[in-house]
């Protein structure tokens, strides 16, 4: 039963093997010689590291195989056949053969091949791909005139070697339509397709002002800020229990404005791991920091503090490998990483660093976790500085006069001669009580009373400065309480956790780098800014590409790396390790320059390549890793929605502010949390912004959002999720989000689309795709709509219905038939497969 | 002109990989079209005529689905199952230190004064041939014991709400891994064709005290494919989301929207050949046919007047466990193979006497009838059905201490959880508690166990039900679990 059970698993190692091998041919020069990282590496990994790997504790039999001169020790150079790895690996004795048979882990005949070529040339070891410093590869030579710039070369060069060719360029049509949705999620208008159409510079050029032109737009910082907030676990609410909301939206601002001014990626890092450990930082740097605080945080009763303030700086330290390093940093919290340089102590190291916030880890909520900044809007945010700024020394002032001999001595007078009238109109609970019978707080509200109003000495300071109090207030009120972080003066002592419990301390360890990845300077500082410095500094071999490939897989879907989240030796090396280095350095050389790196990728051939493939090249490389074609994926769940309001002419494009409530399906907030915050959807303009501002609620999150693979935002996770459901198309027909939208979209095409139903179908078509229709199309459409048309003139109560739903109105003036008939015409148009795909 | 068989010629080199057959509604709602992205899924993991893993199952299988009745708060086994007459005699005695050996207690009992006994102040009668004892606020459960094998040496080491119902549900007491139900429609897929593979149910129960929210992400799929998440009816509004047409929208006006979509989709899928197109075709036929299965689901118009005599009357009013229980059944006759319940109000710090009853009116009779209803219909003997919370309750008592009232800490060092059907021993107990039901005696079987043993009984070793992430294999024992096989049968 076993063997037969099991083929379903040996099959698809093999593929993954043989699919490895095929997109990995151009690892090295095309020559037959065994590649270490290539062709070894995975197997040893995979196959052995568990047993015979980093991990001193797990180690059996005291062989390690991921350090040379230990595999020494069963591998014999002299006569390589003889090696007892081999002999194992081969071994029929079930007793004998590694890995052993209860791990399912068998090492197949084609990587046995492998190893014994590997050992017959001398068994040499190479460090980990990802560890080893960026190259900086040279352009190859190419004289093709599909090629654009240098990404196009690399790609060529690599389709070369495969036998396999580039597509044509897309035409302008569908480009403007691609690039404009992956620059500002959101489609093109007609308008603006014409235009391009009709623009007589050639291709490159008026593409490539239409290109500068979506980087200046704000919908690009917009668009861009979605996959940051998703690896950073962005979110408005705790995420556990009852799970309170938080005002963490000025910091998601912050993002959208460092995106939009192209914050070099540097700044943009430095700033949110340590802004608050920059010399003199301003309150945008210090607002920067709540990246680190986005985690989710315990409110439960009953917690104990020390546990779950472990937790928070856990998942800080892991969310800090992750995004900015691709390593698995998890694994290591319990033990030695079984498969990566990582010990437990580089664990701890990195935990050090952010263990040091002057927070508690009890369960307040993040109303009142420790330590907070209170900011305006971010527009706002130059202003209360520098009211803040002019204010802090009159209050100095006025604490000094509060403190002087003579207030003491006038406020003493005061307050023996209070008579009951004067008594009375004292605040607060100072009127209610005799002044004999005050306690300390009363006295201490009294004295604050005397010098604010009566004292004469502190009247012309209190006179300057209540306009300004008024004023920060107001500007206060329209911002929030925001997480940042902080250094505490003594930091507190680290300790390598045993098994990863709090509370079984072992080794005390200090703040500190990787031990395997390159040194820290010694000019840094040690601690939190030392460390984002380090991340940022050109040796480091990992920050730049990890950066490129996640930028990369915004266009193509897959990353050059397509193991986003793990560089390391079980992920999966990249498919074009030379463009990968190569726009990694260049990306360092720009000086981090991410809108420039944004315009390299999508002004390439590449990018622009036509996505119509063949069944049969669709079917040799279903996800695109030659680059062969362009892309064609499903939209994000965000630019799904946000494109069907934009469409309908509903979207209210207004950047930053706190998050809104939109349509969501009556009760999911009161089944989940019952007797908790209900959820009271808003009305009028907040029903339209772009999702991005849509509230996010962890424990019951946006279904719209969930249903189209949005990312949960509960831990770090930088996986894009794309999948094809019923459910999926259960929304997108019915939810009347969906449906307003469709209303909207059919009165535009009544009243913008012309008179006859041809043009106005193509003017749906043209909004939706992006290109007028086809005549197939339109005798498609136009029969769907004749026939609407019909229905509704026969039912004037299901057209009333149907043109009601949502808040929008129901198109003032139309006729409500017709407006019915190219309702039901619009879902149609919203529910096709190109509308939601970019192709 | 049926448009599944037209695209049925048109199956993509995954699907030819996945050796899916034509059943391809079934397929569908377990995942098998989807374009994951995914390194293990995409590197040509095959898939078995109904979307499950080929080869998962190594064992014959002893369920072919699960029914798990979670009631979520925590309760109480002193008061339920765990019947240690001996303690009467120790009542406001002091917990002794040799028995509580330091462990840890939460913030709500740590800074108490004193840990004292607070017996339980309920009978335990024997119950059945196998002499169970069960509390007199369960007679019905009682009732039936001789299906039942409760194990009184369930263990956890998460001793918060969250942390232990994540470790319950997914296998770790950190939020981010799949749901059990996810690993198993993932790795078995679906026997109906027109429902979804994981369904979920929530109730609130007459204890309104403690209404803790149970978190969607519970039934989440992690870093799974998505369309393994478990689906949840509403008990308002639209039973699935987005289930109902548009106001004004008939069934055949909806019917003729979507042949125009299907149509348009083709002319592209000419132009495109990508084989998501033909899957997105299929996707919302799948849709439009559970528009009409979810209202024949729900409809409980065709139950005759013996079964709500048999689940209670309250089975009749949409929302509430037993109406979630008959609902159970009628999922798992139309092939649902994960349905996942949850009853809230289990958490009873303050006064078990004045609370722990309501819960108990709640679940009793439905629980019970679920059993005898689906032994009827020669359903038990492939479902399985589980019974536990995420953690049991303190001996000692939490605050006001009398002989009738007392109320109990979180405690996860020892409860009691019981399984029927599919493959299980019945009329059995197994593991024992010590004479304060504060540590496991006899038989520990740690929530991982419970996890192992759920798959072993669906035909999964649990060490082979694996997905690559992070460079690693995960599976929902983590790298724990053992099967306790006298359990078996």
């Amino acid at each position: 039963m076993s063997d037969e059970a099991w083929s379903g698993r040996g099959l698809r190692t093999f593929v993954r093997l043989t699919w490895g091998l095929l997109l990995l041919g151009g690892w090295a020069a095309a020559s037959p010689a065994v590649d270490f990282n290539r062709d070894i590496r995975p197997i040893l990994s995979d196959k052995c590291f568990a047993c015979h790997g980093p991990d001193a504790k797990a180690r059996k039999g005291d062989l390690r195989l991921d350090v040379r001169e230990d595999a020494l020790a069963v591998i014999d150079l002299e006569s390589p056949e003889q090696s007892e790895l081999l002999a194992r690996v081969l071994s029929k004795d079930a007793d004998e053969v590694m890995p052993p048979k209860e791990t399912h882990k068998a090492v197949t005949s084609a990587e046995a091949d492998l190893l014994k070529r590997w050992v017959a040339a001398g068994a040499e070891y190479l460090d980990h791909w990802s560890f080893l410093p960026v190259n900086r590869p040279e352009v190859p030579q190419s004289t093709s005139k599909w090629a654009r710039n240098s990404i196009d070369s690399f790609v060529l060069r690599r389709l070369d070697r495969d036998g396999a060719r580039p597509s044509p360029l897309a035409g302008r049509r569908a480009l403007l339509r691609r690039v404009t949705l992956d620059l500002t999620g959101l489609p093109p208008t007609p308008d603006e397709s014409e235009a391009f159409l009709n623009d007589p510079e050639p291709d490159g050029a008026a593409y490539e002002r239409v290109v500068d032109r979506l980087l200046r737009s704000p919908g690009y910082g917009e668009h861009m800020a979605v996959q940051w907030l998703d690896a950073a676990r962005y979110a408005d609410s705790d995420g556990y229990e009852s799970d309170p909301l938080r005002t963490m939206w000025p910091w998601r601002d912050w993002v959208v404005k460092a995106f939009n001014e192209n914050m070099p990626y540097d700044r943009f890092v430095i700033e949110q791991l340590a802004g608050d450990l920059l010399e003199n930082p301003g309150m945008l740097q210090l607002l920067a920091t709540g990246f680190n605080r986005n985690h989710r945080l315990n409110n439960e009763g009953g917690i104990l503090p020390e546990e779950w303030l472990v937790e928070y700086i856990c998942d800080r330290a892991e969310t800090t490998a992750t995004v900015f390093l691709g390593l698995t940093w998890g694994c290591a919290r319990c033990h030695d990483h079984k498969y990566d340089p990582v010990t437990q102590a580089d664990y701890y190291g990195l935990f050090a660093y952010f263990h040091n916030v002057p927070e508690s880890g009890r369960a307040v909520g993040s109303r009142d976790a420790h330590p907070m900044l209170e900011v305006s809007r971010l527009e706002d945010i130059e202003r209360l500085e520098q009211l803040n700024a002019r204010y802090a020394p009159l209050k100095k002032e006025l604490d000094r006069i509060g403190g002087s001999a003579g207030f003491a001595a006038a406020y003493q007078r005061w307050e023996k001669g209070l008579d009951a009238a004067t008594l009375k109109k004292l605040p607060g609970n100072l009127a209610r009580t005799a002044v004999a019978k005050w306690n300390a707080t009363q006295k201490k509200a009294a004295r604050a009373y005397f010098l604010n109003n009566l004292h004469s000495g502190a009247a012309d300071l209190r006179k300057s400065m209540r306009p300004m109090e008024r004023e920060l207030t107001a500007l206060k009120r329209s911002g929030a309480k925001v997480m940042i972080m902080t250094e505490m003066e003594t930091p507190r002592d680290t300790f390598i956790l045993n098994r990863g419990v709090y509370n079984q301390p072992t080794t005390k360890v200090a703040m500190a780098t990787p031990a395997s990845l390159p040194p820290m300077s010694p000019d840094l500082p040690n601690n939190r800014l030392g460390l984002a410095k380090w991340l940022m500094s050109p040796d480091n071999p990992l920050t730049a590409r990890v950066a490129v490939n996640r930028f990369w897989e915004r266009y193509f879907g897959v990353g050059l790396v397509k193991t986003q989240e793990d560089f390391g030796s079980q992920g999966e090396p990249p498919s074009h390790p030379d463009l990968l280095d190569h726009l990694a350095s260049e990306f360092m050389d720009s000086g981090w320059d991410v809108k420039a790196l944004q315009k390299r990728i999508v002004m390439s051939a590449t990018y622009c390549q036509s996505s119509a493939g063949t069944p049969e090249s669709y079917a040799a490389d279903p996800e695109n890793r030659l680059l062969s074609r362009g892309p064609r994926l499903r939209l994000p769940a965000n630019v799904i929605r946000d494109q069907a309001l934009f469409v309908a002419g509903l979207m209210v494009d207004q950047v930053g502010g706190p998050p809104v409530k939109p349509y969501q399906p009556e009760g999911l907030w009161k089944e989940i949390i019952k007797g908790r915050v209900e959820y009271r959807r808003d009305s009028g303009a907040k029903l339209y912004r772009r999702s991005l501002y849509t509230l996010w609620r962890r424990a019951v999150k946006p279904p719209l959002m969930m249903l189209l693979d949005s990312n949960e935002r509960d831990t770090c996770n930088v996986n894009q999720k794309r999948t094809n459901t019923p459910l999926q198309a259960l929304l997108l027909l019915n939810d009347v989000t969906f449906v307003e939208a469709a209303r909207g979209l059919g009165a535009r095409m009544i009243r913008e689309g012309g008179r006859n139903a041809g043009d106005r179908i193509d003017f749906g078509m043209r909004v939706c795709v992006g290109r007028p229709a086809t005549e197939k199309e339109r005798a498609i459409l136009g029969a769907e709509l004749t026939s609407s048309l019909g229905r509704f003139e026969k039912n004037p109560t299901a057209a009333a219905l149907l043109i009601s739903s949502g808040e929008s109105g129901r198109g003032a003036g139309l006729n409500h038939a017709e407006l019915a008939a190219y309702t039901e015409l619009a879902r149609v148009l919203l529910n096709l497969d190109e509308t939601m795909t970019k192709q | 002109m049926n448009p599944i068989e037209e695209h049925a010629r048109l199956l993509s080199r995954r699907e030819f990989m996945a050796g899916a057959s034509l059943r391809l509604g079934t397929a569908a709602m377990a995942g098998l079209l989807a374009n994951d992205g995914v390194a293990a899924e995409s590197a040509g993991l095959r898939r078995d005529a109904i979307g499950g893993v080929e080869g998962i199952r190594r064992f014959a299988p002893r369920a072919k689905r699960v029914i798990f009745l979670f009631q979520s708060g925590g309760p109480s086994q002193l008061d339920l199952y765990d019947h240690k007459p001996g303690l009467r005699a120790q009542f406001q005695k002091d917990l002794p230190d040799s028995v509580r050996m330091g462990q840890r207690l939460t913030g709500f009992t740590k800074d108490q004064k004193s840990l004292p006994i607070a017996p339980s102040k309920y009978d335990f009668p024997q119950c059945g041939q196998s002499g169970a004892r069960v509390t007199e606020l369960l007679p019905h459960i009682g009732g039936v014991a001789d299906e039942i094998c409760f194990i009184r040496s369930i263990h956890s080491e998460a001793i918060n709400h969250d942390p232990a119902r994540t470790l319950i549900q997914t296998g770790s007491t950190q939020a981010g891994r799949p749901s059990m139900g996810t690993w198993v429609s993932y790795g078995l897929g679906s026997e109906g064709s027109d429902l979804p593979a994981f369904m979920v149910l929530n109730s609130y129960g007459s204890c309104k005290r403690t209404p803790q929210p149970v978190n969607v992400r519970l039934w989440g799929s992690g870093f799974l494919p998505s369309q393994y998440q478990g689906v949840k009816l509403q008990s308002v509004g639209d039973p699935i989301l987005y289930v109902s047409n548009p106001p004004g929208v008939d069934r055949a006006s909806q019917r003729r929207s979507l042949d125009a979509i299907s149509k348009m989709n083709e002319l592209n899928a000419a132009q495109f050949a990508d084989p998501e197109i033909h899957s997105r075709v299929r996707q919302y036929e799948m849709a439009f046919r559970m528009q009409a299965s979810v209202p024949d689901l729900l409809d409980i118009d065709d139950e005759p007047e013996e079964t709500f005599k048999l689940y209670g009357g309250n089975a009749k009013q949409r929302g509430t466990y037993a109406a979630n229980c008959l609902l159970a059944r009628r999922m798992a006759e139309r092939g649902v193979r994960f349905i996942q319940l949850y009853h809230v109000g289990w958490d009873h710090h303050q006064n078990i006497p004045r609370d722990l009853p309501l819960m108990c009116g709640d679940i009793d009779q439905a629980t019970a009838g679920l059993i005898v209803d689906l032994k009827r219909r020669g359903m038990l003997d492939d479902t399985l059905i589980v019974w536990g919370g995420e953690f049991g309750r303190t001996v000692f008592s939490q605050g006001r201490l009398t002989r009738d009232v007392y109320g109990r800490d979180h405690h996860p060092r020892c409860f009691t959880m019981w399984l029927a059907g599919g493959g299980i021993r019945p009329g059995m107990t197994y593991g024992e508690t010590d004479d304060f039901s504060y540590n496991v005696a006899k038989d520990p079987v740690h929530i991982h166990d419970l996890q192992a043993t759920v798959l072993r009984l669906l035909g999964i070793e649990h060490t082979q039900l694996t997905y690559r992430f992070q460079g690693r294999e995960y599976r929902l024992t983590d790298i724990h679990g053992r099967v306790p096989k006298a359990i078996l049968a």
